[in-house]
């Protein structure tokens, strides 16, 4: 019998490396840049164009020029520096005129106001965006405040001041090193608690910007202190609604007839305050920092009632809720504008001077409380009706089902919807320069191109301003991104 | 029907707002500030500078007004306004007088209830081409590409100019000065038409000015003024005077520097009207004695304020043209001070 010679491999193989087409960089490139012949064509084409537009900016970004006073300067510089014909950016603008943009004509000497208004604003935003987290807060709380203290040291020494002797950039910044390093060890003692502070910064970033007399925003305030006490003291008798309505006439009243005469009396005891700011100084970015968020934190809360008020079950208050948001949608933002710089002029009693960046603020405001609305309603239908009918079978009354189960729901499908409307609207304040406000992209910028030194210049201060914008909004976008991931919690 | 009730709503509360401020001077002088509406930033006429305070050709006559009612030059508050909200600002009563190169036009003059009270300065529409294009009169422009600004009056008379020689052009729209330098500097347009004081303006800050000519055709008349709302005749009569005031002053060569020197030392009867020595001029509209001499000492005669806002020793580089007194072959002439 003849023996068969069988072979039995007795060891594994070495694994070999794939071929090179399915390896490295020549399969990502296969597989992502020339995987079909269209997208063969695509990638050349694109990259054709990119090439395009990398030879022409290039040279131009390149021979930047920072030191000059004109643009007739940088021209000379360039043509000096890189031969005759080159091209190139002129970012001494930026360097001459950099306050312009931030702050618009807002005194320089006070420059350090809005610069600390700026800080605080995320310091108070600390406990809204990371509520209780004792880390995330006391980092985010001390690094707002060391960045703070730096742009006041920055800006005492662009613009030295004196007060009586003293350096007064010097006092700005041990008062704000006092006032920040208090808040960033509330942060780390007590994160909570920090949310007070975020509840009295409207009164301490209003007070900041325009000051004056510290009786005005005191008594603001105590219009607040008259409305809860009002409420407390109703709701009892007469009920939750009724004596919210109750505790806002209250207030009303106190706002309009009795608190200028309150202020007044105190401001002639004792007048204590500080130099007042007119909002037609504000400009540049601080102009669209004080109406985008102003408008952001006040259109939340106004568009969750409108969304509310649209689905409510009585007509006069789902009349109205509809009235507005359809009204305020159908309506271009620019005409608004111009109502609140010059129709509104027209109804308001005569000599009467109501601040036109108030008017605007409040129309910007109506603005994006109806597209939040509408974008909160989504998340309302959203919500399956078991949840509402869980609500009621709990026994939580409308106001606690809604802050219990309902909001934190709808909310939370809205983020994506309700942040894109804020980038919207933050981007949306540039323009206020069709009314003849200094906003930073073309109501400084023609300014600064008034100036005969700078007449002619034409990307460097888009490029600035346009950098901030996306710096700004970004952050907003990565925020959202965060707090959906944060939020998740799948359906199971 | 409802729209009839809104459009009467509207104009009642228009006419309630005109005679609620019936007296502008009176409302000013209560105020303690003036409200000029100028320009959101215009090179030499009227704009902010690197420190927020507002200069120029047309803010000097801001000032002056201040000057002459409120006795102190700077009492003045600046409300930027565009092209589209200039008039109605001044209509509304947001502005008591707009100083804001604002063409006097027949329309805006009847149609819009205005008052233009002066001509401060005179304009005319020009063309700026390239040298190596050849051609030495606007009539040559046939078939031309033009960069114009949008919803102007110099749309209309650049229209109106072609037609009537009747050539063909091609226009470029643009939204505003910086945007046609640059198309105009790219080559998207062989011409480009503005105002003969904005087109000066533009080449002075080309960087190869010397390749570029302003053709010495100028095809419309634009007469720039301060304007005041119709109806109110005693506040028009103060703007309008206290910018003669300016006029004068330099007719009898009254300066900012020697203006003390002349009211101690003149003899001439209306240099001593004018500066509140003899008479009483300023009583006759609610002001007082020394309301010119104040308005001409806020930033000096007009040839000065022309000189250092403006004329031939700035980069704008303008010449008096039209706009040198009336002695020197220009239309600058004021009234007498009687």
């Amino acid at each position: 019998m003849q023996k068969s010679a069988t072979f039995v491999r007795k060891e594994m193989l070495q694994a070999q490396e794939p071929p090179t087409s399915e390896r490295g960089a020549i399969k990502w490139v296969r597989e992502n840049l020339f995987s079909s012949a269209l997208n063969s064509v695509l990638t050349i084409v694109g990259l054709v164009a990119a090439f395009l537009v990398i030879k022409a900016a290039l040279p131009w970004l390149l021979h930047s020029v920072w030191n000059a006073n004109s643009l007739g300067e940088c021209r000379d510089i360039i043509a000096a520096r890189y031969g005759e014909g080159a091209t190139g950016a002129c970012w001494a603008v930026v360097r001459e005129r950099w306050h312009q943009y931030l702050f618009g004509f807002y005194p320089q000497e006070l420059f350090w106001r809005p610069t600390m208004a700026f800080g605080l604003m995320f310091v108070a935003l600390a406990p809204v965006l990371y509520y209780g987290n004792q880390r995330v807060n006391t980092i985010m709380t001390g690094v707002v405040s060391i960045l703070t203290i730096l742009a006041l040291i920055g800006i005492s020494l662009a613009f030295p001041q004196t007060i009586g002797g003293v350096e007064a950039g010097a006092l700005a910044v041990l008062v704000a090193a006092l006032v920040l390093g208090g808040l960033t060890a509330v942060a780390w003692l007590a994160p909570k608690r920090l949310l007070y502070f975020t509840l009295l910064y409207p009164a301490v970033g209003f007070y900041l910007l325009w000051g004056g007399s510290i009786w005005g925003p005191i008594g603001t305030l105590a219009g607040f202190a008259v409305l809860v006490v009002v409420y407390n003291l109703t709701k009892g008798q007469l009920g939750v609604v009724v004596g919210t309505g109750a505790g806002v006439v209250a207030a009303a009243i106190w706002w309009l007839a009795i608190q200028s005469h309150v202020t007044g009396a105190l401001h002639s005891v004792l007048p204590l305050g500080t130099a007042h700011v007119d909002s037609d100084e504000f400009g540049g970015f601080l102009l669209a920092f004080v109406i985008g968020v102003t408008a952001i934190a006040a259109s939340l809360p106004m568009g969750i009632l409108l969304a509310l008020g649209r689905r409510s079950d009585m007509p006069l208050i789902k009349a109205l809720s509809v009235g507005f948001i359809e009204f305020i949608r159908g309506v271009p933002l620019i005409t608004m504008l111009f109502t609140a710089s010059l129709l509104l002029q027209y109804f308001l009693p005569p000599r009467s001077n109501f601040d036109l960046i108030l008017r605007v603020i409040i129309l910007v405001t109506f603005f994006s409380a109806a597209y939040i609305a509408e974008v909160i309603r989504g998340g309302l239908a959203a919500l399956p009706r078991g949840q509402y009918e869980a609500a009621d079978a709990l026994g939580l009354d409308y106001w606690q089902a809604q802050r219990l189960i309902v909001m934190p729901q709808a909310l939370k499908i809205s983020i994506p919807g309700i942040v894109s409307s804020f980038i919207g609207l933050f981007k949306d304040t540039t323009l206020v320069a069709l009314v003849g406000l200094h906003d930073p992209l073309q109501g400084v910028t023609k300014v600064v191109r008034a100036a005969i030194e700078w007449k002619g210049i034409y990307w460097e201060p888009y490029i600035f301003v346009g950098l901030i914008f996306f710096a700004c909004c970004f952050s907003m976008s990565r925020y959202s991104m965060y707090l959906e991931r944060k939020l998740k919690r799948d359906h199971r | 029907m409802n729209k009839t009730v809104l459009l009467g709503t509207l104009a009642a509360s228009a006419l309630l707002a005109g005679f609620a401020s019936a007296g502008t001077l009176d409302d000013v002088k209560a105020r303690g500030e003036l409200i000029c509406g100028v320009n959101t930033g215009l090179t030499g006429f009227g704009a902010p500078d690197a420190n927020g305070n507002y200069q120029g050709f047309d803010v000097a006559v801001c000032k002056a007004v201040a000057a002459a009612v409120l006795g102190d030059p700077n009492k003045v508050k600046y409300v930027p306004t565009t092209g589209e909200t200039r008039f109605t600002a001044l209509a509304s009563g947001e502005v008591d007088m707009l100083a804001r190169n604002s063409t006097w036009t027949f329309s805006r003059d009847n149609d819009l209830k205005l008052d233009f009270v002066a001509v401060n300065y005179y304009d005319g529409q020009g063309f700026m081409v390239h040298k190596d294009l050849g051609v030495s009169s606007a009539k040559e422009l046939d078939g031309a590409t033009i960069c114009i600004q949008t919803g102007t009056t110099t749309e209309l008379n650049l229209a109106d100019f072609f037609k009537a020689n009747n050539i063909g052009y091609t226009p470029v729209t643009v939204a505003d000065d910086s945007e046609a330098q640059r198309q105009y500097l790219a080559g998207a347009c062989d011409s480009f038409t503005t105002d003969a004081s904005g087109l000066a303006a533009v080449r002075a800050t080309m960087p190869d000015a010397e390749n570029h000519i302003i053709l010495p055709e100028i095809i419309s008349k634009e007469p720039l003024g301060p304007v005041v709302r119709h109806g109110d005749n005693n506040w028009g009569d103060v703007v309008r005077w206290s910018y003669y005031a300016l006029v004068a002053a330099e007719e009898k060569g009254i300066t900012q520097a020697n203006i003390e020197e002349v009211a101690a030392s003149t003899q001439d009867p209306e240099v001593k009207r004018i500066l509140g020595l003899e008479g009483d001029l300023g009583a006759m509209m609610g002001l007082d004695k020394e309301w010119a001499k104040r308005a001409i000492a806020a930033s000096g005669n007009y040839g000065e304020i022309f000189a250092a806002t403006i004329g031939e020793g700035t980069s704008i580089g303008l010449a008096r043209g039209l706009n040198a007194l009336y002695t020197q072959g220009g239309l600058q002439y004021a009234p007498p001070f009687r």
